[in-house]
């Protein structure tokens, strides 16, 4: 039987995913991915692409796994995984493998490994229909090389490859909306979550893992690096995500769209905005059209999935 | 301890030990250092679930003292803790103070 | 026993895989590859193999997978050509860095740019230094019998490695010839149950595989890597052993043809050795003491072995199929580092041919034997490095 998800249940389990890590001092991804190892009950089997978490979660004989663990490469977790997968199936099928074990496959990518370079890798092992749950720890950027404009990365934000300059005030183009790409896959289940909201993070990965086939989560994880904010605003940053429809919580399950968390009240994007220091340039008179660019984006976004949602 | 040579090695660098991070100790990052009061805990564990260093030690469902051996001081701990009637449990403070 | 077939070198490949009966295997289509693991599928299709296939969206995506699955704990195969190697290039480092036996017949063809299709060696040359294993086949027959033995040499306790078998696009893959097909039972028997080393899928004890090692100890990791090729040579010379006793079909780790009492050679690759040997038959007659040497083994290299075989002779024209564009061809650059050990060793000079299928005649044989008993007797070399059987 699962867990019940209370935090003082989930507080007796062992972790799966060890202190020892070296992810920068108040990064949202290893609460992301520590969130995501404690729902899941399931033997388990954890592929990472190439970035942040994955070079500081195992680094020579130091490994914050207590899990099977793959890296291989960057652009490719989702085939990796897919392999491992495929490979369960076949000894399982030829009665090499304990019949009644049921595994788990999770694949971790950051949003340079999964919108970006993994695109190809993760659409394939998607439309190939593995038993996996892929989960994108979104923080906008390439933060492992040092904050480069990934197509996650928001628009008008100040990244060292995209910077806001006297002439160019940083990204001109909105994100690209990967979470709908994914669901487009027609697979059974895709949702997009945040650390801040952790139970219903929590609840969304226990439920992918009932779903047979291919699953997507992408989930926010604040960068203090690359946001330009502080060591402790990870939650509060991904909840005033949340709270502005800058990133809305809902999930896909099978074709049905359905909001998991509305906020009580919609707050201005600029809030959300303010405390993160690529946003800075925004905030300077010259540049007011493109905040209210950014406005108009989330707003049209979130009217969209307010339409296609189904109202309980 | 001497360093390994190249015969000491696993085949294809596998890490064949889960979990053998334990023993690489990220405390020694730590520029400012959360403390927690306890009567002002209402045993919350917000604190423990959003720590990114699985750095707040909980016994039988409720937390103890703050695992400094891993605890890289980032403060979320502080910035997401309730407290009790407006009073923090977990404030910080600069290490070396 | 033994069943005498006329199949193309894509079918001896497909049927080796289908004895073998792999768990997992990769597929995804290019010219000239694409016949021999879509008739793969068909043995998975009419379930003659017990093996799961992963249709991948890419060779890119096929050698990620393969190495998942190899990684997760059991046999692999995948195949490809050209293009789909070089996309690979990537993962096949990662494959060997990690040290997973996975198996993969490469059907030798040009790379681009201009497009080509044809057969020459540019995409496993280009593949040299990935740390995988080579074995190289001059025709459907050793095609078939590299593929099966080379899972014994990948998945040797000592070694475990991954291991590309090099078969020439077109000329063998799409050409029918007479061979022999081994027994089902044998083939099994003679590859034997995999065995496992550092699953991944063993849960009770949790491994990682792939961690970041940076300046402490990466120098350590490719000399501990460099140490299994230097066992590799040994193992392929073992397996031959007993793949001959099974087949009556002799391999070492090169071949020889009429070189021990030889003045001038040729060391060649793959099929145009068969048209070279025919041509040395013809200097014979003439009595010109040709001969040939054919490495079967590219990666690791033996050079003391090829040293040793050819120091004897007074000039040596070494045939590549493949270039290094501002250097000199890949197989002469190891020829050549191999004889600059011996202490009397022969002239030296290289020849690229065939590139992108450009047919190799009998009559360039017969022009580069005629050109090493020239420089047989001058003692001298004019141009070390020169195309032949181009217009000019």
């Amino acid at each position: 039987m699962a867990t019940p998800l209370t935090l003082k249940e989930l507080s007796k389990k062992e972790d799966r995913f060890t202190h020892g890590h070296r992810m920068c001092s108040g990064c949202g991804a290893p609460i992301v991915v520590k969130i995501a190892m404690m729902a899941t009950e399931y033997p388990v089997v954890v592929s990472n692409a190439t970035g942040c978490l994955e070079v500081s979660s195992c680094i020579s004989e130091f490994t914050a796994w207590n899990v099977p663990w793959i890296h291989t490469a960057f652009e490719n977790a989702a085939a990796t995984l897919s392999g491992v997968e495929t490979m369960y199936r076949s000894l399982k099928k030829q009665g090499r493998f304990d019949k009644d074990k049921e595994v788990k496959f999770i694949a971790f990518g950051g949003d340079g490994g999964t919108y970006d370079i993994g695109f190809q890798s993760l659409s394939g092992a998607m439309e190939r229909g593995h038993d996996m749950i892929y989960i994108c720890y979104d923080n906008g950027a390439y933060m492992n090389t040092g904050i480069q404009r990934s197509s996650a990365t928001p628009l008008g934000a100040d990244t060292t490859t995209c910077p806001a300059g006297s002439v160019i005030p940083g990204k001109l183009r909105a994100r690209k909306n990967l979470t709908k790409i994914m669901a487009a896959h027609d697979i059974p289940y895709v949702a997009q979550a945040s650390p801040s909201h952790w139970l219903d993070l929590a609840k969304k990965i226990q439920k992918a893992h009932e779903i047979k086939g291919p699953k997507f989560i992408n989930v926010i994880a604040p960068c203090n690096r690359g946001w330009r904010s502080k060591t402790n605003d990870a939650i509060q940053l991904s909840r005033l995500a949340v709270n502005t429809c800058y990133w809305p919580l809902y999930e896909i399950e099978n074709g049905v769209t359905r909001i998991t968390v509305t906020p009580k009240e919609k707050i201005s994007v600029a809030e959300f905005m303010k405390p993160q220091g690529r946003f800075k340039h925004l905030f300077s008179p010259e540049n007011e059209g493109l905040l209210q660019r950014v406005q108009d984006e989330v707003d049209r976004e979130w009217a969209k999935l307010q339409k296609e949602a189904k109202t309980d | 301890m001497k360093a390994k040579g190249w015969r000491d090695l696993p085949p294809g660098s596998v890490v064949l030990e889960g979990g053998s991070a334990v023993k690489f100790k990220t405390g020694s990052w730590r520029a400012f250092r959360p403390i927690w009061i306890e009567e002002n805990c209402i045993q919350c564990l917000f604190c423990w679930i959003y720590c990114p260093d699985m750095a707040v030690e909980v016994k039988d469902g409720k937390r103890t003292e703050f695992d400094y051996d891993y605890c890289k001081g980032c403060g979320i701990c502080a910035l997401e803790c309730p407290g009790r009637k407006g009073q923090k449990a977990i404030v910080m403070a600069e290490e070396g103070k | 026993m033994a069943k005498v077939v006329a199949v193309t070198g894509n079918e001896a490949c497909a049927n080796a895989l289908r004895q073998v009966n792999p768990d997992v295997c990769g597929i995804y289509p290019i010219t000239p590859q694409t016949d021999m693991m879509q008739r793969f599928a068909s043995f998975i299709a009419d379930g003659k193999v017990d093996t799961e296939s992963i249709l991948v969206e890419s060779e890119h995506s096929s050698m990620s997978a393969c190495i998942g699955a190899a990684a997760a704990g059991g046999r692999v195969v995948t195949a490809t050509s050209s293009q789909g190697l070089a996309l690979m290039w990537e993962m096949l480092h990662i494959a060997s860095g990690d040290r997973l036996p996975i198996i993969m017949p490469v059907v030798n063809r040009a790379l681009s740019a201009p497009l080509n299709i044809h057969g020459d060696h540019s995409d496993a040359m280009g593949a040299r230094d990935t740390g995988w294993i080579q074995l190289w086949s001059e025709n459907a027959q050793e095609a078939y019998d590299n593929t099966i033995q080379a899972f014994r040499v990948a998945e040797h306790m000592d070694i475990r490695l991954p291991a590309m078998v090099c078969l020439d696009g077109f000329i063998i893959s799409h050409s029918i010839e007479r061979m022999e097909y081994l027994e089902d039972q044998q083939v099994k028997d003679f590859v034997g149950p995999f065995r496992n080393f550092l699953p991944l899928l063993d849960l009770d004890k949790p491994k990682s595989y792939g961690p970041l090692i940076l300046t402490d100890l990466y120098h350590e990791c490719k000399r501990a890597q460099h140490e299994v090729m230097t066992k590799v040579a040994d193992v392929v010379l073992e397996v031959a052993k007993d793949f001959e006793k099974l087949s009556g079909r002799k391999y070492g780790i090169f071949e020889t043809y009429r070189l021990e009492d030889a003045d001038i050679a040729i060391v060649i690759l793959n099929s145009a050795a068969g048209t070279t040997k025919d041509v040395i038959d013809e200097f014979r007659d003439k009595g010109i003491r040709a001969g040939l040497l054919k490495p079967r083994l590219f990666r690791p290299f033996p050079y003391t072995e090829i040293a040793d075989a050819l120091r004897h002779t007074r000039a040596v024209c070494v045939m590549d199929r493949a270039d290094s564009f501002g250097g000199y061809g890949p197989l002469f650059m190891e020829v050549s580092s191999a004889l600059y050990q011996a202490e009397k060793r022969p002239l030296l000079m290289n020849k690229i041919y065939g590139l992108g299928g450009r047919d190799y005649l009998p009559s360039h044989a017969a022009q580069v034997l005629t050109e090493l008993t020239t420089v047989a007797e001058s003692g001298k070399v004019s141009t070390i490095k020169e195309y032949i059987g181009v217009r000019e």
